[in-house]
């Protein structure tokens, strides 16, 4: 990373760094030195990871972290009393801590592990909103939306006779503000807006999104997509002004099929459960089931026990580089490969918002995205192409696929000078 | 440019990419397919001219949008099809989706002479993530004759 001396701002919250094997990303080599797939050649390049987005590469930390529980401390959750039990519950419940603190949310009451941002945000249209949201309501989301924060709604609007209602996006991939305020009403119960869109890198001006709400749709919750905001800067829930805010472990450094829902208690305390089974009830008998509290009354069944203590070490991993560092990094980054492409004669740019982070998305004149992903994948650069689970905001801008580099702690100005070598080499090939 | 992305990008597919044969409606088609791979967003839609009593194809086009191999592979087939009948030209398919589906050291991956120009596509074997490129023009062609008029309901698919 190349803004290596940030300033730590005051207040900045910073725990259990001694755990972390790097401490401070003031050296690109060492926080590379952390991943060791990095060390990979792909078609005999070195390989350069450009696609954080989809998925982030894991740190040694991690990787330990969860083979140390199968070596170590490895039973089932909440249920023996026998001492590795409750040693896999301490754990597990230590992350859950870890993952209230990095967020800034109210107590682990608040902390629902899911499988991932996905189950996060069906979960809540699932109970949520099948108890308040009824026939002639509405669900306002936005048009950068990942499918992910539009099907469960459409699901949900389908089954109540309720209305999907979807504010638009300018040429900048913005959200615009005026006609979002204007879509607000008594009738709106649910609003669900990404906090950072993974196509385009747009973030939206969550606190402006959810002040409004309060003031237009006083009946509303505010739900948050932040899949693609927590690897990036910091969160904190309380300023934010939302109900909802869902993420996802894998792009934040951790494993895959782990997530987490916060939700203010009251409104968790409200919600009817979600899935029956194990470790959500109280008591059964054949007549009647008393359910456990939030959060376990929505965690049914066996849950991803060693990934949730590696989702755990993945945030150490984040607060001891620092998230405001990790931002100033990043964003330093997307300002050099904002320059750098843009300089590319035949490139535009598709989300060009004043507020973005970490997404380059572009397409070439007269070169198919897909043409572009194979040729750069022999360069050894990863990329994602296609629509990106957001086929609306593909059709907003009138094209069937982009390119998308998506940086992370890992990207250097050298990577982004292999992603410009490589589209050169796109270009001399299909022009 | 590494000669193994040369197998992949050879000259014939990268002017039938850039320069589509074929790319036409044919008004009065016999038979009518549209084509959809929705991972990549590829569309187009097959137009196909029979001979009622020889039931031999006697025109093809494709009008449609995807990558250059997705492109030249329907222009090519449009090609290579005309004049072949329904059962050659299902055949053809069987033996082209072998060619780029096989693992190279296999017989069936060889292009067998019959094949000509289609045999420019045989280094798309080593790149699977394209093989549904390379068939999405041909899967329209297999619904179309197999189904009849009927197919065009729905659009096949290579997911």
């Amino acid at each position: 990373m190349k803004t290596a001396a940030v300033p730590r701002p005051p207040g900045h919250r910073e725990m259990d760094a001694s755990t972390n094997a790097v401490s401070r990303p003031t050296d690109a080599e060492a926080v590379r030195a952390a991943f060791p797939i990095l060390g990979t050649l792909v078609h005999g390049k070195p390989l350069v990871y450009l696609d954080s987005a989809a998925s982030a590469q894991k740190p040694q930390v991690v990787i330990d972290a969860e083979r140390r529980v199968y070596e170590t401390l490895y039973a089932n959750v909440h249920r023996g009393v026998h001492d590795l039990s409750m040693r896999a519950s301490d754990a597990y419940e230590a992350a859950r801590a870890k993952v209230a603190r990095f967020i800034g949310a109210d107590g682990v009451k608040e902390i629902v592990f899911l499988r991932g941002t996905t189950e996060a945000i069906n979960l809540v249209a699932q109970t949520y909103g099948r108890v308040h949201v009824a026939e002639g309501d509405e669900v306002l989301i936005t048009a950068l939306e990942h499918h992910a924060n539009i099907v469960p709604w459409q699901m949900l609007c389908h089954e109540k006779g309720a209305k999907l209602v979807v504010a638009p996006i300018n040429d900048a991939g913005e959200v615009e503000m005026a006609a979002f305020e204007s879509l607000l009403s008594a009738r709106t119960k649910i609003v669900a807006v990404a906090h950072v869109s993974n196509a385009l890198g747009t973030i939206n001006d969550v606190p402006r999104m959810a002040a409004a709400t309060r003031e237009r749709a006083p009946e509303a919750v505010v739900l948050v997509d932040g899949a693609q905001a927590v690897p990036h800067m910091p969160v904190d829930v309380s300023s934010l002004g939302c109900d909802f805010y869902c993420f996802s472990a894998h792009k934040m450094y951790g494993p895959s099929g782990i997530g987490a829902l916060w939700g203010r208690k009251a409104l968790l305390d409200a919600m009817p459960p979600w899935q029956g089974g194990g470790d959500m009830i109280l008591s059964v008998s054949f007549e009647k089931t008393t359910y456990n509290e939030a959060p376990f009354k929505f965690e049914a069944g066996t849950p991803n026990i060693a990934g949730t203590i590696a989702f755990g070490a993945a945030i150490d991993f984040l607060t001891g580089l620092g998230m405001n560092a990790i931002n100033a990094a990043e964003s330093d980054l997307l300002g050099y490969g904002t320059a750098a492409l843009s300089a590319l004669p035949g490139l535009r740019l598709i989300g060009t918002a004043a507020h973005k982070a970490s997404v380059l998305s572009f397409v070439l004149e007269g070169v198919h995205p897909h043409d572009a992903g194979s040729i750069l994948d022999y360069e050894g650069v990863a990329v994602r192409t296609g629509h990106h689970c957001a086929q609306p905001v593909m059709e907003r801008f009138n094209v069937p696929a982009t390119i998308r580099a998506s940086l992370g702690v890992y990207n250097t100005r050298e990577d982004i000078d292999v992603l410009v070598r490589g589209i050169l080499k796109v270009q001399e090939m299909f022009t | 440019m590494t000669a193994d992305l040369r197998d992949l990008y050879q000259d014939v597919i990268l002017d039938h990419g850039k320069r589509p044969r074929n790319a036409r409606v044919i008004e009065g088609a016999t038979l009518t397919q549209p084509a959809y791979n929705p991972l990549c967003g590829d569309k187009g839609t097959l137009y196909l001219s029979l001979d009622p009593d020889e039931g031999r194809i006697v025109d093809a086009a494709y009008v449609g949008q995807g990558c250059s191999i997705s492109t030249a592979s329907a222009s090519i087939m449009t090609e290579f099809v005309r004049g072949k009948t329904r059962e050659e030209a299902l055949a053809t398919f069987g033996l082209f989706h072998d060619m780029i589906t096989a693992p190279p050291d296999q017989a069936s991956h060889r292009a067998v002479p019959e094949m000509g120009k289609l045999s420019v596509f045989s280094g798309v074997a080593e790149f699977p993530a394209r093989v549904k490129c390379a068939t999405l023009a041909w899967h329209a062609l297999k619904t179309a004759l197999a189904l009849g008029p009927e197919a065009a309901a729905k659009p096949v698919s290579t997911e």
